[in-house]
C-alpha cells in the first residue's frame, strides 16, 4: 500500500475492533507503531497528557505488560476471564496527509465488557492517528474519550 | 431497637484482641452507626484549601454520608457547611466546585445564605411576620460545622460539637503531612490535575486495612508488578534507562524481607504508617534541579532530612491515606456496607519541577485508576472477601500477625513492617470512636 483509500482506513479501524472482540491481544499490539500510545483521558476535552490525570496513557511497554498479565494463571482478577464487545459507528476520516502518510479517524462506539454475571456498557469516541509504516497501516495514537470519562467506574480490564 | 443500636457493649464485642467479627464489614446497621458515630467523633478530611483560593469559592463533598460544602469565607477562613437548605432540604449547590459570589442562593425558593451559612434573606418575607420564624430551625440557615481545622491547607472537620481536639486526635502523626508539604521548596501544595475515581463493591475498611498490609503485594500483585519485573529483566544491566513506569511497578514485587525491614510506626487513635526506614518509593530517580531548589530553600542538612524520609502509606483514621514521597492522597468514601468510592488526589509541590507532578500523575493512573492493573489485583481481593464473609463457616477475620498482648498500652511504637499492629490499632480506634457517643 502506498496511499490508502478512505475505505482502507475505515476497514482498519473496524478490523481492530474485531481483533479486540476476539481477544487476540498480541495481534492487537502488533497494530501499534513502536512509539504508539493508547490514551484514555479522565477529563472532558482533556489536552494535557502528563500533568493532568488520565485513566490510561500507555506506551507499548505498558500495553505489553497488560497483555502478558491477562494470560497469567495468577492474574486473579481474570479468573474467570473478561470478554468484550464493540459496536462501532462507521468511522469518519477526519484528516488525510498523504505526503506524511498520516491519517485521523473518528469513531463513535458502544463497548461492553463482561465478567461472569456482570455486564457494563460504556459509550464514547475513538480517535485514531494512523500512519503508514513499510506500506502497512499502524496506530500511532488511539485516543478513547468516554462520554462519562469523569465518572467513578469499577474495573475496566480490557481495551476499548 | 436493633442488634447494635443502643448496645455499645455489643459493638465493642465485635473487636477482639486478634480478630474482628465480620459484621464490621457487612452489617448495614453497623454501617449506619459508623456514619452516625464514628464519622462524627473523628476528624475527617474534607478537602484542600488550594481548591478554594478566593472568597465564595466552594467544593461540594461528603463527611461520611453527610453532604457538605467547603467554602472560602470573606475573611479568608475555610468554613464547612451542611449542604442542605433549612427550608425544604434542597442541596444548595451540586457542582463539584464553583464560586457562589457573596452568598449561596437556594435554587428552589431563593432563600439566601451568607458564606458562614447564616440566613441572609427570604423573598416575600412578610409571609413570616409574627410566625416565630426567628426561633425555628430554619432561621439558623445552613448548619455550620463548628469544629474545622485548616492544617497547612489540609482541611479537617469533626461533626460532633464535643470530642477530642485536633491536636489530641492526630498527635505526632501530623509529621507525615509535614513531610509531604515540606517537600515543596515553598512549603506549599496545590491540588493538581483532577481526581481519579474508582468504585469498589466492598466495605471501606477493607481499603483502609490494605494500606498497611505488607504481606499481599508479592502475592496479589504478582500478576501486575511481577509481569512488569519479568518484562524489564532482559534490559537490566544493558545500560538501558529504566522507564519511570518500571520504577513505579517493580518495587511492589519486592520480597518479604524488604517489607519486614521497612518497618511500621503506629500512633494513638488509629493512625500509622509503613516505610519507617525505606519503602517502595525509596529508589526513584532524582529529578533534575529539584535538589538544588530544596537546598536553597532549607539548607543542605534539612533538605536531606526531608527527602530522606520515604514513608510509604500513612493512614489517618478513619478514611484517608497519604503518600508523602509522591504527594498523593486517597480518600475512601463509605457509600454502603458493601460499597466504597475511592478518590485519589495528586498535589503539585509549589516551586518544584513539573517532572515531580508528572511522576505522581503516572503513579496515580498506574496504581489507583479503575483501569489500573494493580487496582484490579486489589479490588478482586476485596470483592472476594466481601462475598466470602457471607460464609457461616467462620464469622471472624484474623489480625493476629506479630501480636503482642502488651501492645495496646503503647501509644506510639515502631515495629516489624509485616506486623498487623496497625490493623489492630485501627480497630481499637474503631471501637473507641463508635461507642464514645452511644
Ligand atoms: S428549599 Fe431552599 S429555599 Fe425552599
Ligand atoms: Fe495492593
Amino acid at each position: 500500500m502506498t496511499v490508502p483509500t478512505d475505505k482502507d482506513l475505515i476497514d482498519f479501524v473496524i478490523a481492530e475492533a474485531r481483533i479486540l472482540d476476539e481477544l487476540r491481544f498480541n495481534d492487537w499490539l502488533e497494530l501499534f507503531t513502536d512509539d504508539g500510545i493508547y490514551w484514555m483521558p479522565a477529563e472532558w476535552g482533556q489536552t494535557d497528557t502528563k500533568l493532568v490525570g488520565s485513566l490510561m496513557y500507555e506506551d507499548k511497554l505498558l500495553l505489553s505488560v497488560r497483555v502478558e498479565r491477562l494470560k497469567g494463571l495468577r492474574t486473579f482478577s481474570q479468573r474467570p476471564k473478561s470478554r468484550c464487545h464493540h459496536v462501532l459507528q462507521v468511522p469518519i476520516v477526519d484528516a488525510r496527509d498523504d505526503a506524511a502518510g498520516e491519517y485521523q479517524l473518528y469513531t463513535p462506539f458502544h463497548y461492553v465488557e463482561t465478567r461472569v454475571d456482570e455486564q457494563t456498557l460504556y459509550a464514547g469516541w475513538a480517535r485514531h492517528t494512523l500512519v503508514l509504516v513499510d506500506g502497512r497501516l499502524r496506530i500511532k495514537l488511539k485516543r478513547v474519550d468516554l462520554v462519562n470519562c469523569d465518572a467513578a467506574f469499577g474495573n475496566i480490564q480490557l481495551f476499548m | 431497637m436493633g442488634k447494635y443500636r443502643g448496645h455499645p457493649e455489643a459493638v465493642r464485642a465485635l473487636v477482639r484482641e486478634t480478630e474482628v467479627h465480620r459484621d464490621v464489614y457487612t452489617d448495614p446497621e453497623i454501617f449506619d452507626l459508623e456514619m452516625e458515630h464514628l464519622f462524627a467523633n473523628t476528624w475527617v478530611h474534607v478537602g484542600h484549601a488550594s481548591q478554594i483560593p478566593n472568597p465564595g469559592d466552594y467544593v461540594t463533598t461528603t463527611i461520611g454520608n453527610q453532604p457538605v460544602l467547603m467554602v472560602r469565607h470573606n475573611d479568608g477562613s475555610v468554613k464547612v457547611l451542611h449542604n442542605r437548605c433549612p427550608h425544604k432540604g434542597v442541596k444548595v449547590a451540586t457542582d463539584a466546585c464553583g464560586n457562589t459570589g457573596k452568598f449561596f442562593r437556594c435554587p428552589y425558593h431563593a432563600w439566601t445564605f451568607r458564606l458562614d451559612g447564616s440566613l441572609r434573606a427570604i423573598p416575600l418575607n412578610r409571609g413570616y411576620e409574627n410566625t416565630g420564624l426567628e426561633t425555628s430551625h430554619a432561621a439558623q440557615g445552613l448548619a455550620c460545622v463548628k469544629n474545622v481545622v485548616n492544617y497547612r491547607d489540609f482541611v479537617f472537620a469533626r461533626l460532633n460539637d464535643t470530642g477530642p481536639s485536633f491536636e489530641e486526635y492526630f498527635g505526632d502523626s501530623l509529621s507525615s503531612f509535614d513531610n509531604m508539604i515540606d517537600r515543596s521548596p515553598e512549603g506549599k501544595l496545590e491540588v493538581a490535575g483532577g481526581v481519579l475515581r474508582y468504585m469498589h463493591n466492598c466495605n471501606w475498611k477493607m481499603l483502609v486495612d490494605n494500606q498497611t498490609d505488607t504481606c499481599h503485594p508479592m502475592v496479589a500483585h504478582e500478576s501486575s508488578a511481577g509481569t512488569a519485573a519479568a518484562m524489564w529483566k532482559p534490559f537490566e544491566g544493558t545500560g538501558a534507562k529504566k522507564p519511570m513506569a518500571v520504577e513505579i511497578f517493580v518495587p511492589f514485587f519486592s520480597p518479604y524481607e524488604f517489607f519486614e525491614g521497612m518497618g511500621i510506626r503506629v500512633w494513638d487513635n488509629g493512625h500509622g504508617h509503613t516505610g519507617v526506614s525505606h519503602s517502595i518509593h525509596s529508589d526513584y530517580s532524582a529529578i533534575p534541579g529539584y535538589w538544588d531548589q530544596m537546598v536553597a530553600a532549607y539548607g543542605e542538612e534539612r533538605a536531606k532530612a526531608i527527602l530522606g524520609e520515604a514513608r510509604h502509606n500513612t493512614v489517618y483514621w478513619p478514611n484517608i491515606m497519604i503518600k508523602g514521597p509522591i504527594q498523593l492522597l486517597r480518600i475512601f468514601r463509605p457509600l454502603a456496607a458493601n460499597r466504597t468510592l475511592v478518590e485519589s488526589y495528586v498535589y503539585r509541590l509549589v516551586g518544584a519541577p513539573d517532572l515531580l507532578l508528572e511522576r505522581s500523575q503516572m503513579y496515580n493512573r498506574l496504581i489507583n485508576a479503575p483501569t489500573s492493573v494493580v487496582g484490579h489485583d486489589d479490588l478482586e481481593m476485596y470483592e472476594r472477601a466481601q462475598e466470602g464473609l457471607g460464609s457461616n463457616g467462620n464469622e471472624w477475620v484474623n489480625v493476629q500477625r506479630l501480636y503482642d498482648p502488651q501492645e495496646a498500652e503503647q501509644k506510639v511504637a515502631v515495629t516489624n513492617g509485616t506486623n498487623e499492629w496497625q490493623m489492630r490499632n485501627q480497630f481499637r480506634a474503631w471501637s473507641k470512636f463508635m461507642t464514645m457517643s452511644m
